[in-house]
């Protein structure tokens, strides 16, 4: 290492204590330190989305991060999605919906979408606004149609739910 | 033998759109890709690479290198001294050159970004370093960077061993008389196409992980490969070592399209360093390497001409197919892959008496390409839709009626190209995704807007798509390697569970659910009890992996057959233990033996694999215990050929020359569907790529070799906002020359796309008097028509 720091980064509700290198990305650390693959790297310069966490609530990319700006925040991976193993609804709803294919690209997709609907529960969420939030990250398999809807399922269970 | 019981062209799992069984673990990160694997003692692996298109290599000094902290080793070609990786085709000298990718380039590079060294350290970011100290000399020269330039007299070449640049120059088909057919035409149409240079673009890139393992006397290769044994041949084979001492095995695939179908030359270094330390070495493909220096693909030039009588019909064919492949030829293709795939099959779904077609693969100093989704297809298919909607202007004739009047209606036929086509539904499927469009009054819609001043256009494609080649077909194409069969087996355990191997490679295709399906059919067994395995050479005997929309063609009859097997020896047995004759048995669809005469007489497999297994002296005489069956299945003939239609409306914006694809209709037709939502969504995520090439993506290179598009800001992938949503219907023609009557439907959207989109824009832009032959359609391109039909005559 080059520059070492000693950090505490609580991810998924744990503290970790861990020395990382300064220049080390907030992915490569939540994948390679801590052993939590399901965030996947697909280009290291923030477009794909692929590395997609929750930083504080809010879908970060966790390439251009470097974990020791994370620390002090509270972070959300895929793995927290299912915590007792059974799927949650928006889980459910991309394999209702055929959201994915390969599957490299959905843990981004899924804490995308985990983020901006935790923000936005009770609103009525039109088919052009989850597309413009489906634009935020890269998918090669699907077309994209099935995220959309699988997402746009998930919101209004949600929104029905609340109501 | 007895008829198969459940025969997989209908059932309770075929045809039904089962949830995926791979989805959970995808959807909680519990997938498990190559960059997921973690071995003791690891190292990490980058290369050293050219920045130099052409050039002679003058010196290698990487004692810097060696002195960046983390840095353990750094090898160059010299050091490793493993052979080179060589695809060759059986054609003589004047048709195919033979050329060599050396596993790291030795005293030349031939395209920016080819690997010189491979650095290893303890961490990645160490092994970049390491990169970055690296001290290479090169002597540059002028680089090739175009067709027009290496097929220019005295150009600099790429091989020595490839005069004049070329690597294969065939003329496949020259039909006698067919000058004459020209001269006399009432009509004869002419288009020159172009498609851009496309990178197949997996969201994984590629990688490796090697490790020796002393107890195993092996080398363990974990990789993410479309075709593992071919990956494991050319691994022993570059190392000097007896194929037993190399495994290659494949964990879950982060996308592939073809890219990871050829074999790459960084799999093998990073074997051989692994092999030289003893240690697990770790390579992950960066995404600007992804993008520019690991195999591209599609860049391709048509000239072709069509004649037509005035009547509309089609009376002969004439193309020149030159494709630029780049520095290398790729293992196990060729380079010939590419202009071999388009004059063999490019008069398509037409009618078409005389043909006369040549092909070139050229060599320039681009990264090599590989064989992408569709392999050639969306290049020819937009070339002969180019020309039928030429002609149909010409002639004055609508262009799904030049269409109808033209395609195949009767099965089998014979095509010139010396193909026979199996029955489809060509004139069906164009004729439903037309009435898709009236009744949705696009038409009405188009005339309006029209009215209005705007740009709205109507466009179709209809091609078919030969898949499930065999060995057979594959052979005319004369490879030296000729893919073809595939190898299944299915083992049932004691609980009536089984396991069934194939020697396709599932990368987002749903082999995990669809070949399920079929043996959950063929046994009357639950879905739950199916578990499919792929991807290890030491489990699957051999196989040709996927590619060419071969894993449900070929993969899936050897997997229903063997299945089928199975089935008749559990009745064997519990023919035996029911105290009746096997011909007067059948499985029960209850995960049970039953009697015909007498239903309620059954034995469910648990306790016909008690007795295969645990107590074997109860088995029928001459009866081998376990419950095991394998089968081979090969291609049959020239292949089955699904098909499609696709009809399109774009509107091309005055203000900013962008294309709005405003509805997408695709009509399709594999065969037997086995799952329906997993057909919508290879048909939706190939439609995407080949909008993807129409609109959007292009890798060019400067005069000095440079690539353009080395991150996701130049290379223009589409998001949802570009890729609009897509309806699939589904026509089928079972195909009965697969086991259950599917045909592939891997790469049908990608090939379609191009061409209806492309027409659909020539609609749009009737007014202007242009017409664009090239992909992608860039928003310049679009605004430049506008803005020449707005000058005053």
């Amino acid at each position: 290492m080059i520059d070492p720091h000693l950090i505490t980064l609580t991810v998924n509700g744990t503290e970790h204590e861990l020395v990382v290198d300064a220049r080390w990305t907030l992915a490569d650390v939540l994948r390679h330190e801590l052993h939590l693959t399901g965030t996947h790297v697909g280009c290291e310069h923030g477009v794909c989305g692929t590395c997609t966490v929750l930083v504080d609530g809010a879908p970060a990319r966790s390439c251009l991060m470097f974990a020791v700006q994370a620390e002090g925040s509270d972070i959300r991976t895929v793995e927290s999605l299912a915590p007792a193993g059974e799927l949650s609804d928006l889980q459910r709803a991309f394999t209702d919906h055929h959201g994915l294919q390969c599957g490299f690209c959905t843990p981004g997709f899924l804490m995308l979408a985990e983020g901006y609907l935790g923000a936005r529960t009770g609103l009525d969420l039109d088919r052009d606004e989850i597309r413009e939030l489906v634009s935020s990250n890269l998918c090669r398999c699907t077309g994209y149609q099935t995220i959309i809807d699988a997402i746009a399922a998930t919101a209004r269970a949600r929104t029905e739910a609340a109501s | 033998m007895s008829e198969p019981k459940f025969h997989g062209r209908s059932g309770t799992w075929v045809g039904a759109s089962v949830r995926r069984r791979e989805d959970p673990r995808l959807l909680t990160g519990q997938g498990r890709f190559v960059d997921d694997i973690h071995l003791p003692g690891m190292l990490h692996a980058q290369f050293v690479r050219t920045a130099i298109a052409h050039a002679a290599i003058t010196g290698i000094d990487l004692s810097a290198t060696l002195r960046v902290p983390g840095v353990v080793a750094a090898f160059t070609a010299a050091d490793l001294a493993v052979g080179d990786i060589v695809a060759a085709l059986e054609r003589p000298a004047e048709e195919f050159a033979l050329t060599a990718m050396p596993v790291l380039a030795r005293d030349r590079v031939r395209f920016a970004g080819e690997p010189v060294a491979i650095v290893i350290a303890t961490d990645p970011y160490a092994a970049e370093d390491g990169v970055d100290a690296a001290d290479v000399d090169y002597n540059a020269e002028t680089a090739v960077t175009g067709l027009s330039h290496a097929l220019a007299d005295g150009a600099p070449l790429v091989h020595t061993e490839a005069r004049a640049n070329t690597f294969l120059d065939v003329t496949m088909f020259a039909t006698d008389g067919i000058d004459a057919i020209f001269d006399g035409a009432d009509c004869v149409v002419q288009v020159r196409t172009h498609s851009g240079r496309q990178n197949a673009l997996p969201l994984e890139t590629r990688g490796v992980v090697a490790s020796w393992d002393a107890r195993d006397d092996q080398l363990l290769v974990q990789t993410c490969s479309q075709v593992p044994h071919q990956v494991r041949t050319v691994t022993a084979a570059c190392l000097g070592v007896q194929e037993r001492t190399v495994r290659v095995t494949v964990p879950d695939m982060g996308g592939g399209f073809g890219i990871k179908c050829v074999v790459g030359r960084e799999e093998i270094a990073v074997s051989a360093a692994a092999l030289r330390l003893r240690r697990p070495v770790k390579w992950i493909e960066d995404r600007r390497d992804a993008l520019t220096a690991s195999f591209l693909a599609r860049e391709q030039d048509y000239t072709a001409r069509a004649a037509f009588s005035a009547e509309g019909r089609i009376l002969a064919l004439d193309v020149d197919v030159v494709c630029d492949m780049g520095a290398y030829s790729c293992y196990p293709f060729t380079a010939g892959i590419e202009p071999l795939m388009a004059t063999a099959e490019m008069p398509g779904v037409y009618r078409v008496p005389a043909y006369r077609a040549r092909g070139r693969a050229i060599a320039t100093n681009k990264a090599p390409t590989a064989p992408y989704r569709g392999v050639s297809r969306p290049q020819y298919v937009m070339t002969m839709e180019r020309l039928m909607e030429r002609a149909a202007r010409e002639l004055g004739f609508d262009p799904v009626q030049i269409r109808r009047q033209n395609v195949i209606t009767s099965f089998p036929y014979s095509g010139i190209n010396g193909v026979t086509y199996d029955r489809g539904s060509y004139r069906e499927s164009l004729d439903l995704a037309e009435q898709i469009l009236l009744d949705e009054g696009w038409y009405g819609y188009r005339a309006d807007a029209a009215a209005a001043g705007r740009a709205v256009g109507i466009g179709y494609c209809c091609f078919n798509e030969r898949t499930g080649y065999g060995s057979e077909s594959f052979a005319k194409r004369r490879m030296t390697v000729v893919p073809g069969f595939d190898i299944s087996e299915v083992r049932m355990d004691l609980t009536g569970a089984v396991v069934v191997t194939s020697g396709t490679i599932n990368h987002g295709q749903s082999h995990e659910t669809t070949m399920a399906q079929l043996v959950a059919d063929r046994l009357g067994i639950d879905i739950a009890a199916v578990k499919l395995r792929q991807g290890d050479t030491e489990r699957i005997p051999y196989g040709w992996g996927t590619f060419a929309s071969r894993s449900i063609t070929v993969g899936g009859s050897a997997v229903a057959m063997a299945a089928t097997r199975l089935g008749e020896k559990l009745c064997l047995i519990g023919a035996h233990l029911l105290g009746t004759e096997p011909d007067n048995t059948r499985l029960d669809g209850a995960g049970g033996v039953a009697a015909c005469d007498d239903p309620a007489r059954r034995i469910p497999y648990e306790e016909i694999a008690d007795v295969a297994y645990l107590r074997s002296h109860l088995l029928p005489k001459g009866t081998d215990p376990t419950l095991t069956a394998t089968a081979v299945f090969d291609g049959v003939g020239d292949g089955t050929f699904s098909n499609a239609s696709h009809a399109v409306v774009v509107e091309c914006h005055h203000g900013t020359g962008a294309v709005e694809i405003l509805r997408y209709v695709c009509v399709e037709d594999c065969g037997v569907v086995i799952n329906p939502q997993v057909v919508d969504g290879q048909c939706r995520g190939g439609i995407a790529q080949g909008i993807a090439g129409a609109l959007f993506e292009e890798i060019t290179y400067d005069d000095l070799g440079q690539p353009t598009g080395g991150s996701f800001i130049d290379y223009k992938v589409p998001t949802a906002c570009e890729i609009p949503d897509i309806s699939v219907t589904h026509l089928q023609t079972p195909s009965e020359l697969t086991e259950s009557g599917a045909k592939g439907a891997g790469e049908g959207g990608t090939i379609g796309a191009p061409a209806a989109v492309l027409n659909a824009i020539n609609d749009a832009l009737r007014s202007t008097g242009t017409e664009l032959d090239r992909t992608p359609v860039h928003p310049q391109d679009v605004l430049a028509a506008f803005q020449r039909s707005d000058v005053p005559a």
